[in-house]
Protein backbone atom coordinates (compact mmCIF):
# COMPACT_ATOMS: atom_id res chain seq x y z
CA UNK A 1 0.00 0.00 0.00
CA UNK A 2 1.37 3.50 -1.20
CA UNK A 3 2.14 6.14 2.05
CA UNK A 4 -0.23 8.70 2.61
CA UNK A 5 2.78 11.13 3.01
CA UNK A 6 6.10 10.18 2.34
CA UNK A 7 8.91 12.86 3.07
CA UNK A 8 12.32 12.23 2.10
CA UNK A 9 15.48 14.12 3.06
CA UNK A 10 13.74 17.65 3.87
CA UNK A 11 15.69 19.96 4.79
CA UNK A 12 14.59 24.06 5.28
CA UNK A 13 16.54 26.81 6.16
CA UNK A 14 14.57 30.25 6.91
CA UNK A 15 15.76 34.07 5.77
CA UNK A 16 18.17 34.75 8.66
CA UNK A 17 20.03 31.32 8.38
CA UNK A 18 18.44 29.34 11.34
CA UNK A 19 18.48 25.73 10.24
CA UNK A 20 14.91 24.93 10.96
CA UNK A 21 14.70 21.19 8.87
CA UNK A 22 17.75 19.08 8.83
CA UNK A 23 17.03 16.22 6.77
CA UNK A 24 13.67 15.18 7.91
CA UNK A 25 12.39 11.44 6.89
CA UNK A 26 8.75 10.93 7.43
CA UNK A 27 6.30 7.93 6.36
CA UNK A 28 2.36 7.65 7.33
CA UNK A 29 0.11 5.16 6.47
CA UNK A 30 -3.16 5.60 5.85
CA UNK A 31 -5.58 5.59 8.57
CA UNK A 32 -2.97 6.32 10.21
CA UNK A 33 -2.51 9.14 13.49
CA UNK A 34 0.61 10.63 14.27
CA UNK A 35 1.68 13.04 17.09
CA UNK A 36 4.42 15.22 16.81
CA UNK A 37 6.03 15.89 20.18
CA UNK A 38 9.60 17.95 20.83
CA UNK A 39 10.64 21.30 22.50
CA UNK A 40 9.41 24.52 21.51
CA UNK A 41 11.37 25.78 17.92
CA UNK A 42 12.46 21.61 16.90
CA UNK A 43 10.62 22.19 13.56
CA UNK A 44 7.82 20.65 14.20
CA UNK A 45 5.26 23.37 12.78
CA UNK A 46 7.82 24.37 9.63
CA UNK A 47 7.39 20.40 8.94
CA UNK A 48 3.93 20.68 8.42
CA UNK A 49 3.92 23.45 6.63
CA UNK A 50 5.78 22.41 3.89
CA UNK A 51 3.40 19.38 3.77
CA UNK A 52 0.92 21.36 1.71
CA UNK A 53 3.72 23.53 0.26
CA UNK A 54 3.63 26.78 2.50
CA UNK A 55 6.94 26.26 2.67
CA UNK A 56 9.46 25.11 0.43
CA UNK A 57 12.58 23.13 1.54
CA UNK A 58 15.21 20.94 -0.20
CA UNK A 59 14.02 17.21 -0.32
CA UNK A 60 11.06 15.13 -1.65
CA UNK A 61 7.50 15.29 -0.35
CA UNK A 62 4.58 13.33 -1.48
CA UNK A 63 1.15 13.82 0.02
CA UNK A 64 -1.37 10.83 -1.08
CA UNK A 65 0.84 9.93 -3.86
CA UNK A 66 1.11 13.47 -4.89
CA UNK A 67 4.43 15.44 -5.36
CA UNK A 68 4.39 18.71 -3.27
CA UNK A 69 4.51 20.73 -6.27
CA UNK A 70 3.14 24.07 -7.54
CA UNK A 71 0.75 22.22 -10.19
CA UNK A 72 -0.66 19.73 -7.55
CA UNK A 73 -0.92 22.61 -4.59
CA UNK A 74 -4.48 22.62 -5.03
CA UNK A 75 -5.01 19.30 -4.53
CA UNK A 76 -2.82 18.27 -1.85
CA UNK A 77 -4.69 21.35 0.14
CA UNK A 78 -7.58 19.84 -0.71
CA UNK A 79 -6.39 16.67 0.85
CA UNK A 80 -4.76 17.97 3.23
CA UNK A 81 -6.23 20.53 5.70
CA UNK A 82 -4.21 22.39 8.33
CA UNK A 83 -5.72 23.73 11.66
CA UNK A 84 -3.39 26.79 12.72
CA UNK A 85 -2.24 27.01 16.70
CA UNK A 86 -3.89 30.68 16.80
CA UNK A 87 -7.74 30.56 15.44
CA UNK A 88 -7.46 33.96 15.36
CA UNK A 89 -5.13 33.69 12.61
CA UNK A 90 -7.43 31.44 10.73
CA UNK A 91 -11.01 33.40 10.86
CA UNK A 92 -10.88 36.43 9.00
CA UNK A 93 -14.68 36.37 7.37
CA UNK A 94 -17.01 38.53 8.50
CA UNK A 95 -19.40 35.80 9.77
CA UNK A 96 -18.59 32.55 11.08
CA UNK A 97 -20.65 30.66 7.52
CA UNK A 98 -18.31 32.93 5.56
CA UNK A 99 -15.46 31.96 7.00
CA UNK A 100 -16.08 27.95 6.81
CA UNK A 101 -17.01 28.54 3.57
CA UNK A 102 -14.41 30.35 2.17
CA UNK A 103 -12.07 27.08 1.36
CA UNK A 104 -15.15 25.80 -0.49
CA UNK A 105 -15.56 28.64 -2.79
CA UNK A 106 -12.08 28.79 -3.45
CA UNK A 107 -12.52 25.14 -5.03
CA UNK A 108 -14.89 26.86 -7.37
CA UNK A 109 -17.96 24.76 -5.56
CA UNK A 110 -21.40 26.97 -5.97
CA UNK A 111 -22.82 29.24 -3.62
CA UNK A 112 -25.66 26.90 -2.33
CA UNK A 113 -23.54 23.52 -2.41
CA UNK A 114 -21.00 25.67 -0.50
CA UNK A 115 -23.30 27.18 2.22
CA UNK A 116 -25.09 23.39 2.58
CA UNK A 117 -21.62 22.03 3.24
CA UNK A 118 -20.50 24.51 5.56
CA UNK A 119 -23.85 24.10 7.33
CA UNK A 120 -23.36 20.24 7.91
CA UNK A 121 -19.54 21.45 9.03
CA UNK A 122 -20.24 23.49 11.61
CA UNK A 123 -23.12 20.88 12.85
CA UNK A 124 -20.26 18.38 13.19
CA UNK A 125 -18.50 20.73 15.48
CA UNK A 126 -21.75 21.75 17.59
CA UNK A 127 -21.59 25.29 16.47
CA UNK A 128 -24.58 25.69 14.06
CA UNK A 129 -25.94 28.24 16.59
CA UNK A 130 -22.78 30.71 15.85
CA UNK A 131 -23.84 30.64 12.42
CA UNK A 132 -24.67 34.64 11.95
CA UNK A 133 -22.08 35.50 14.39
CA UNK A 134 -18.79 37.36 13.56
CA UNK A 135 -15.95 35.18 14.66
CA UNK A 136 -14.26 37.33 16.57
CA UNK A 137 -17.25 37.24 19.51
CA UNK A 138 -16.45 33.49 20.10
CA UNK A 139 -14.56 32.49 22.94
CA UNK A 140 -11.45 30.46 21.94
CA UNK A 141 -13.08 27.17 22.33
CA UNK A 142 -15.66 27.87 20.08
CA UNK A 143 -13.28 30.13 17.63
CA UNK A 144 -11.38 26.72 17.67
CA UNK A 145 -14.06 24.43 16.85
CA UNK A 146 -15.45 26.95 13.73
CA UNK A 147 -11.36 26.83 12.48
CA UNK A 148 -11.52 23.14 12.34
CA UNK A 149 -15.15 23.03 10.74
CA UNK A 150 -12.98 25.42 8.24
CA UNK A 151 -11.22 22.65 7.29
CA UNK A 152 -13.57 19.62 7.72
CA UNK A 153 -15.93 21.33 5.28
CA UNK A 154 -13.17 21.00 2.68
CA UNK A 155 -13.50 17.02 3.22
CA UNK A 156 -9.63 16.53 3.80
CA UNK A 157 -8.23 13.07 3.88
CA UNK A 158 -5.82 14.10 6.19
CA UNK A 159 -6.19 16.35 9.01
CA UNK A 160 -3.07 18.28 10.44
CA UNK A 161 -3.40 20.06 14.20
CA UNK A 162 -0.95 22.44 15.21
CA UNK A 163 -1.44 22.73 19.19
CA UNK A 164 -4.89 22.37 19.08
CA UNK A 165 -5.73 23.09 22.50
CA UNK A 166 -3.79 26.04 22.53
CA UNK A 167 -5.80 29.02 24.77
CA UNK A 168 -8.55 26.80 25.86
CA UNK A 169 -9.71 25.74 29.44
CA UNK A 170 -9.97 22.23 30.98
CA UNK A 171 -13.53 21.97 29.58
CA UNK A 172 -13.02 23.08 26.68
CA UNK A 173 -9.73 20.99 25.81
CA UNK A 174 -12.27 18.29 27.07
CA UNK A 175 -14.54 18.46 24.36
CA UNK A 176 -11.87 19.44 21.70
CA UNK A 177 -10.53 15.86 22.51
CA UNK A 178 -13.52 14.24 22.34
CA UNK A 179 -14.38 15.84 19.14
CA UNK A 180 -11.12 15.25 17.60
CA UNK A 181 -11.22 11.67 18.43
CA UNK A 182 -14.61 11.34 16.58
CA UNK A 183 -13.53 12.49 13.64
CA UNK A 184 -12.23 10.05 11.08
CA UNK A 185 -9.63 11.26 9.34
CA UNK A 186 -6.12 10.77 9.50
CA UNK A 187 -4.18 12.90 11.46
CA UNK A 188 -1.14 14.70 12.30
CA UNK A 189 -1.24 16.43 15.97
CA UNK A 190 1.43 18.97 17.03
CA UNK A 191 1.32 18.69 20.79
CA UNK A 192 2.89 19.51 24.46
CA UNK A 193 -0.27 17.63 25.89
CA UNK A 194 1.07 13.83 26.20
CA UNK A 195 -2.22 12.52 27.29
CA UNK A 196 -3.84 14.08 24.19
CA UNK A 197 -1.19 12.52 22.03
CA UNK A 198 -2.08 9.32 23.64
CA UNK A 199 -5.89 9.65 22.99
CA UNK A 200 -5.20 10.82 19.14
CA UNK A 201 -2.56 8.68 18.20
CA UNK A 202 -0.65 5.22 18.33
CA UNK A 203 2.93 6.66 17.01
CA UNK A 204 4.35 9.91 18.20
CA UNK A 205 7.63 11.36 16.59
CA UNK A 206 10.08 12.98 18.71
CA UNK A 207 11.51 16.30 16.70
CA UNK A 208 14.99 17.67 17.92
CA UNK A 209 16.65 20.64 16.51
CA UNK A 210 15.61 20.31 13.06
CA UNK A 211 15.45 16.59 13.23
CA UNK A 212 13.71 13.48 14.54
CA UNK A 213 15.30 12.13 17.09
CA UNK A 214 12.75 9.33 17.74
CA UNK A 215 9.74 7.31 16.97
CA UNK A 216 7.51 4.59 18.64
CA UNK A 217 4.52 4.13 20.13
CA UNK A 218 3.54 7.55 22.28
CA UNK A 219 3.76 6.27 25.50
CA UNK A 220 7.45 4.80 24.86
CA UNK A 221 8.61 8.07 23.13
CA UNK A 222 6.48 10.38 26.16
CA UNK A 223 8.68 7.99 28.69
CA UNK A 224 12.03 8.77 27.09
CA UNK A 225 12.03 11.77 26.78
CA UNK A 226 10.00 12.75 29.72
CA UNK A 227 7.57 14.64 28.14
CA UNK A 228 4.79 14.76 30.65
CA UNK A 229 3.86 17.43 33.20
CA UNK A 230 4.05 14.77 36.67
CA UNK A 231 3.23 17.00 39.58
CA UNK A 232 4.51 14.42 41.92
CA UNK A 233 7.74 13.20 40.50
CA UNK A 234 8.26 17.59 40.30
CA UNK A 235 9.97 18.92 43.40
CA UNK A 236 8.60 22.14 44.56
CA UNK A 237 9.93 24.66 47.13
CA UNK A 238 6.47 24.88 49.34
CA UNK B 1 -9.69 42.87 21.74
CA UNK B 2 -12.19 46.10 21.28
CA UNK B 3 -13.31 46.51 17.75
CA UNK B 4 -14.07 49.99 15.96
CA UNK B 5 -17.29 51.26 16.82
CA UNK B 6 -18.06 51.55 13.09
CA UNK B 7 -17.36 48.15 12.39
CA UNK B 8 -19.67 47.26 15.66
CA UNK B 9 -22.65 49.54 14.27
CA UNK B 10 -22.45 47.48 10.87
CA UNK B 11 -22.96 44.32 12.40
CA UNK B 12 -26.41 45.96 13.64
CA UNK B 13 -29.79 44.89 12.40
CA UNK B 14 -32.15 47.58 11.16
CA UNK B 15 -34.47 47.84 7.69
CA UNK B 16 -31.65 50.45 6.55
CA UNK B 17 -28.84 47.96 7.41
CA UNK B 18 -30.95 44.93 5.67
CA UNK B 19 -30.55 47.29 2.29
CA UNK B 20 -28.85 46.59 -0.87
CA UNK B 21 -25.21 48.01 -1.22
CA UNK B 22 -26.38 49.59 -3.97
CA UNK B 23 -28.95 51.42 -3.20
CA UNK B 24 -27.24 52.70 -0.60
CA UNK B 25 -24.32 53.94 -2.66
CA UNK B 26 -26.33 55.37 -5.55
CA UNK B 27 -28.38 57.78 -2.87
CA UNK B 28 -25.01 58.25 -1.17
CA UNK B 29 -23.54 59.99 -4.62
CA UNK B 30 -26.65 61.67 -5.36
CA UNK B 31 -26.50 62.88 -2.03
CA UNK B 32 -22.70 64.11 -2.64
CA UNK B 33 -23.10 65.73 -5.87
CA UNK B 34 -25.62 67.65 -4.70
CA UNK B 35 -23.86 68.94 -2.00
CA UNK B 36 -20.79 69.52 -3.82
CA UNK B 37 -22.70 71.44 -6.64
CA UNK B 38 -24.70 73.85 -4.46
CA UNK B 39 -23.28 77.61 -4.24
CA UNK B 40 -26.30 79.32 -3.11
CA UNK B 41 -28.18 77.97 -0.33
CA UNK B 42 -25.52 75.81 1.98
CA UNK B 43 -26.57 77.11 5.49
CA UNK B 44 -30.31 76.47 5.03
CA UNK B 45 -29.75 73.20 2.87
CA UNK B 46 -27.02 72.30 5.00
CA UNK B 47 -29.82 72.28 8.20
CA UNK B 48 -32.17 70.26 5.98
CA UNK B 49 -29.23 67.85 5.28
CA UNK B 50 -28.11 67.23 8.86
CA UNK B 51 -31.51 66.69 9.65
CA UNK B 52 -31.76 63.99 6.85
CA UNK B 53 -28.77 62.03 7.87
CA UNK B 54 -29.53 62.00 11.91
CA UNK B 55 -33.02 60.83 10.38
CA UNK B 56 -31.01 58.12 9.18
CA UNK B 57 -29.24 57.46 12.42
CA UNK B 58 -32.30 57.16 14.50
CA UNK B 59 -33.88 54.81 11.91
CA UNK B 60 -30.49 52.51 12.27
CA UNK B 61 -30.35 52.67 15.86
CA UNK B 62 -26.83 54.38 16.02
CA UNK B 63 -25.68 56.66 18.60
CA UNK B 64 -26.18 59.74 16.88
CA UNK B 65 -23.80 61.77 19.26
CA UNK B 66 -20.99 59.38 18.56
CA UNK B 67 -21.71 59.79 14.88
CA UNK B 68 -21.84 63.24 14.94
CA UNK B 69 -18.11 63.44 16.74
CA UNK B 70 -17.00 60.63 14.31
CA UNK B 71 -17.59 62.86 11.76
CA UNK B 72 -15.46 65.72 12.51
CA UNK B 73 -12.78 63.73 12.05
CA UNK B 74 -12.13 65.40 8.70
CA UNK B 75 -12.41 68.90 10.02
CA UNK B 76 -9.04 69.72 10.43
CA UNK B 77 -7.79 68.74 7.10
CA UNK B 78 -10.70 71.14 5.85
CA UNK B 79 -9.73 73.36 8.19
CA UNK B 80 -6.35 73.97 6.64
CA UNK B 81 -8.05 74.48 3.50
CA UNK B 82 -10.47 77.17 4.90
CA UNK B 83 -6.96 78.80 6.45
CA UNK B 84 -5.71 78.86 2.61
CA UNK B 85 -8.57 80.50 1.63
CA UNK B 86 -8.99 82.97 4.17
CA UNK B 87 -4.80 84.01 3.93
CA UNK B 88 -5.66 84.23 0.23
CA UNK B 89 -8.46 86.83 0.58
CA UNK B 90 -11.43 84.13 -0.07
CA UNK B 91 -12.82 84.39 3.69
CA UNK B 92 -16.48 83.23 2.53
CA UNK B 93 -14.89 80.26 1.19
CA UNK B 94 -13.97 78.80 4.45
CA UNK B 95 -17.08 77.99 6.08
CA UNK B 96 -18.80 76.12 3.18
CA UNK B 97 -16.02 74.06 2.70
CA UNK B 98 -15.74 72.83 6.46
CA UNK B 99 -19.72 72.77 6.22
CA UNK B 100 -19.71 70.39 3.11
CA UNK B 101 -16.61 68.32 4.06
CA UNK B 102 -18.04 67.67 7.43
CA UNK B 103 -21.42 66.90 5.78
CA UNK B 104 -19.74 64.21 3.57
CA UNK B 105 -17.87 62.86 5.90
CA UNK B 106 -21.16 61.91 7.80
CA UNK B 107 -22.62 60.82 5.07
CA UNK B 108 -20.34 58.29 3.98
CA UNK B 109 -20.36 57.64 7.73
CA UNK B 110 -23.97 56.64 7.93
CA UNK B 111 -23.55 54.27 5.15
CA UNK B 112 -20.44 52.88 6.76
CA UNK B 113 -21.77 52.38 9.50
CA UNK B 114 -25.00 50.45 8.24
CA UNK B 115 -23.07 48.41 5.73
CA UNK B 116 -20.26 45.83 6.82
CA UNK B 117 -17.05 46.89 4.68
CA UNK B 118 -17.08 43.56 2.82
CA UNK B 119 -20.47 43.76 1.83
CA UNK B 120 -20.09 47.19 0.41
CA UNK B 121 -16.99 46.24 -1.55
CA UNK B 122 -19.42 43.60 -3.22
CA UNK B 123 -22.11 46.22 -3.75
CA UNK B 124 -19.16 48.11 -4.99
CA UNK B 125 -18.04 44.73 -7.56
CA UNK B 126 -21.55 44.11 -8.64
CA UNK B 127 -21.74 48.30 -9.99
CA UNK B 128 -18.31 47.88 -11.98
CA UNK B 129 -15.70 48.56 -9.72
CA UNK B 130 -12.42 47.31 -10.27
CA UNK B 131 -12.04 43.90 -8.43
CA UNK B 132 -8.35 44.27 -7.67
CA UNK B 133 -9.12 47.38 -6.09
CA UNK B 134 -11.80 45.95 -3.89
CA UNK B 135 -9.77 43.18 -2.75
CA UNK B 136 -7.21 45.46 -2.19
CA UNK B 137 -9.72 47.47 0.35
CA UNK B 138 -10.73 43.79 1.46
CA UNK B 139 -6.83 42.88 2.59
CA UNK B 140 -6.53 46.62 4.43
CA UNK B 141 -9.67 46.43 6.72
CA UNK B 142 -8.18 43.13 7.64
CA UNK B 143 -5.25 44.20 8.25
CA UNK B 144 -5.94 47.17 9.77
CA UNK B 145 -7.63 44.96 12.11
CA UNK B 146 -4.47 43.07 12.60
CA UNK B 147 -2.50 46.99 13.64
CA UNK B 148 -5.34 47.76 15.60
CA UNK B 149 -5.53 44.43 17.83
CA UNK B 150 -1.62 43.81 18.08
CA UNK B 151 -1.45 47.67 19.45
CA UNK B 152 -4.07 46.53 22.26
CA UNK B 153 -1.93 44.01 22.69
CA UNK B 154 1.20 45.98 23.45
CA UNK B 155 -0.64 48.63 25.19
CA UNK B 156 -2.04 46.49 27.84
CA UNK B 157 1.67 44.78 28.19
CA UNK B 158 2.88 48.30 28.70
CA UNK B 159 -0.12 49.41 31.27
CA UNK B 160 1.00 46.20 33.15
CA UNK B 161 4.35 47.07 33.63
CA UNK B 162 3.29 50.29 35.29
CA UNK B 163 2.78 52.82 31.97
CA UNK B 164 0.64 55.75 33.16
CA UNK B 165 -1.60 56.98 30.72
CA UNK B 166 0.65 60.49 31.65
CA UNK B 167 3.30 58.58 30.80
CA UNK B 168 2.39 58.33 27.00
CA UNK B 169 2.17 62.12 26.51
CA UNK B 170 4.75 64.16 24.77
CA UNK B 171 8.31 64.45 26.43
CA UNK B 172 7.26 61.18 28.68
CA UNK B 173 9.61 58.70 28.91
CA UNK B 174 7.15 56.41 27.25
CA UNK B 175 7.02 58.71 24.20
CA UNK B 176 10.73 58.71 23.95
CA UNK B 177 10.49 54.88 23.79
CA UNK B 178 7.63 54.91 21.33
CA UNK B 179 9.52 55.16 18.08
CA UNK B 180 11.05 51.86 18.96
CA UNK B 181 7.34 50.67 20.33
CA UNK B 182 6.17 51.64 16.98
CA UNK B 183 8.62 49.50 14.75
CA UNK B 184 7.94 46.21 17.11
CA UNK B 185 4.08 46.85 15.94
CA UNK B 186 4.48 47.11 12.40
CA UNK B 187 6.93 44.62 12.96
CA UNK B 188 4.76 41.80 14.84
CA UNK B 189 2.03 43.45 12.34
CA UNK B 190 3.86 42.28 9.36
CA UNK B 191 4.67 38.86 10.97
CA UNK B 192 0.84 38.00 11.92
CA UNK B 193 -0.39 39.29 8.69
CA UNK B 194 1.71 36.83 7.13
CA UNK B 195 0.63 33.88 9.73
CA UNK B 196 -2.77 34.77 8.14
CA UNK B 197 -2.07 34.86 4.64
CA UNK B 198 -0.58 31.64 5.32
CA UNK B 199 -3.95 30.41 7.01
CA UNK B 200 -5.54 31.68 3.75
CA UNK B 201 -3.59 30.13 1.19
CA UNK B 202 -3.91 26.18 3.04
CA UNK B 203 -7.48 26.77 2.31
CA UNK B 204 -7.08 27.48 -1.46
CA UNK B 205 -7.06 31.22 -1.72
CA UNK B 206 -5.96 32.41 -5.06
CA UNK B 207 -5.76 35.83 -4.18
CA UNK B 208 -9.86 36.56 -4.99
CA UNK B 209 -12.17 36.40 -2.42
CA UNK B 210 -15.61 34.80 -3.31
CA UNK B 211 -18.51 36.20 -1.76
CA UNK B 212 -20.95 33.24 -0.64
CA UNK B 213 -23.95 34.90 -0.49
CA UNK B 214 -25.18 37.10 -4.31
CA UNK B 215 -26.58 40.01 -3.76
CA UNK B 216 -30.73 40.70 -4.42
CA UNK B 217 -31.57 43.88 -5.25
CA UNK B 218 -35.38 44.16 -4.10
CA UNK B 219 -38.46 46.37 -4.52
CA UNK B 220 -38.02 47.57 -0.73
CA UNK B 221 -34.40 48.70 -2.35
CA UNK B 222 -36.00 50.57 -5.33
CA UNK B 223 -38.46 52.30 -2.90
CA UNK B 224 -34.97 53.45 -0.97
CA UNK B 225 -33.14 54.33 -3.87
CA UNK B 226 -35.68 56.86 -5.17
CA UNK B 227 -36.49 58.30 -1.53
CA UNK B 228 -33.32 58.83 -0.64
CA UNK B 229 -31.93 60.17 -3.78
CA UNK B 230 -34.88 62.52 -4.33
CA UNK B 231 -34.86 63.53 -0.99
CA UNK B 232 -32.18 65.81 -1.17
CA UNK B 233 -32.69 66.86 -4.75
CA UNK B 234 -36.10 67.98 -3.67
CA UNK B 235 -34.76 69.89 -0.23
CA UNK B 236 -32.24 71.96 -2.81
CA UNK B 237 -34.46 73.00 -4.74
CA UNK B 238 -36.85 73.87 -1.80
CA UNK B 239 -34.36 76.15 -0.29
CA UNK B 240 -33.02 77.82 -3.63
CA UNK B 241 -36.63 78.50 -4.63
CA UNK B 242 -36.82 79.89 -0.94
CA UNK B 243 -34.02 82.03 -1.73
CA UNK B 244 -35.08 83.19 -5.01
Amino acid sequence: MSPLIEVRGLSYRYEDGTLALNGVDFRMEPGESVALLGPNGSGKTTFVLHLNGLLRGEGSIQVCGLPVEKPNLPAIRRKLGVVFQDSDNQLFMPTVVEDVAFGLLNLGMENEAALSKARAALETVAMSAAESKAPYHLSAGEKKRVAIAGVLAMEPEILVLDEPTTFLDPPGHRSLAELLAQLPQSKIVITHDSRLAAALCKRAVFFERGQIAAEGPVDSIVARFGWDVSWERTKLRS
Amino acid sequence: MRHLALERWARGSSPLHHRDPRAKIVALLVFLIALATDSHGLPWFALGLVVLLVTALLWARIPVWGALARAGIVLPFSAVFAAVSWLAGDPARGAPLAMKSYLSALAVLVVTSTTPLPVLLRGLEAMGAPSFLLDVGQFLHRYFFVISEEAQRMNQAAVARGVSGRQWGFGGPVFRASAGALAVLFGRSYGRAGDIHRAMLARGFDGRFRPLRTLRFQRADLLFTAVASLAPIAMRLAVERALA
